[in-house]
């Protein structure tokens, strides 16, 4: 037996690694990843609390909040290429003007 | 117990994937630990009861979406990660109130909540009662989900083709 709160708190931990992490990485690409690891973060705890309450709705969220992850990392790198194209650089404090 | 022993080994390499994602410079390096991360997170699944969320992180996160970062790391031959100073703020306020939270949410989880102890499989999640709520309860989200998919995939052919450049010349080549 596991007590909840120590999955929510792994998946806390999580979360607070994914956000430190877009604050403090400079490549555009692992900024991308800790938006990820922040997903992952959220889904543990989605998948804790449905074995809490007994409701496997939370489970079927997981799988929402995947599918949205890859929508999401599709688009997003599709746009990272384009940048790389046009910018020459994936450095995010080199990114900072919309026009060329 | 060997529950306890179990979740805190997989959790702890979970927790360590995450802090040498942070801390690794170059980004396959980081894409790799993210791998690490995603798998012990789908062993914290299979413990929950949530087999079939467990399989289906390991195949479309840990094997579909990574594959994606890594095919992209490898296309733009991406070095290691350029130290500029970035901003301040970020690093003054941001990060010290991301530990800060972090460290009470933690407290009030730990010292404070009356939440009650899980057991092993607390909640089998088995194929045939996921795809009966997802094509029964959920069908709506499921279905703007799937024109979401759509969207996503035409966004990612038009952001990627290059229309404004020449073709290469092959007889060049």
């Amino acid at each position: 037996m596991v007590p909840l709160s120590y999955y929510l708190v792994l998946s806390g931990i999580l979360f607070a690694c994914g956000v430190t992490g877009f604050l403090i990485k400079r490549n555009i690409i692992t900024v991308f990843m800790s938006i990820e690891l922040m997903l992952n973060g959220v889904n543990l705890s989605f998948v804790a609390f449905a074995a809490q309450w007994h409701a496997l709705s939370g489970q079927v969220f997981v799988f929402f909040v995947m599918v949205v992850a890859a929508a999401e990392a599709t688009v997003g790198l599709a746009i990272i290429i384009a940048v790389y194209r046009t910018r020459e650089t994936l450095n995010v404090d080199r990114i900072n003007l919309l026009k060329l | 117990m060997l529950h306890l022993l179990v979740f805190s080994v997989f959790g702890l390499i979970c927790v360590a994937g995450a802090i040498n994602l942070l801390v690794q410079r170059h980004p396959i390096n980081s894409a790799l630990s993210l791998v690490v991360v995603m798998g012990s997170l789908a062993v914290e699944y299979l413990l929950l009861g949530a087999e079939f969320v467990a399989a289906v992180q390991v195949i479309v996160y840990a094997g579909a979406i990574m594959v994606l970062f890594v095919f992209v790391i490898m296309l733009l031959n991406a070095g290691v990660e350029e130290r500029s100073k970035g901003s301040r703020v970020a690093m003054l306020f941001g990060v010290p109130g991301v530990l800060i939270g972090t460290v009470l949410v933690a407290w009030v989880l730990l010292a404070r909540s009356g939440t009650g102890n899980v057991a092993v499989g607390a909640l089998p999640g088995p194929p045939k009662v996921i795809g009966w709520l997802l094509f029964h309860d959920f069908l709506l989200p499921f279905e703007v989900t799937s024109v979401l998919v759509l969207i996503a995939i035409m966004g990612a052919v038009v952001l990627a083709s290059h229309p404004g450049s020449k073709q290469p010349d092959k007889r060049e080549g």
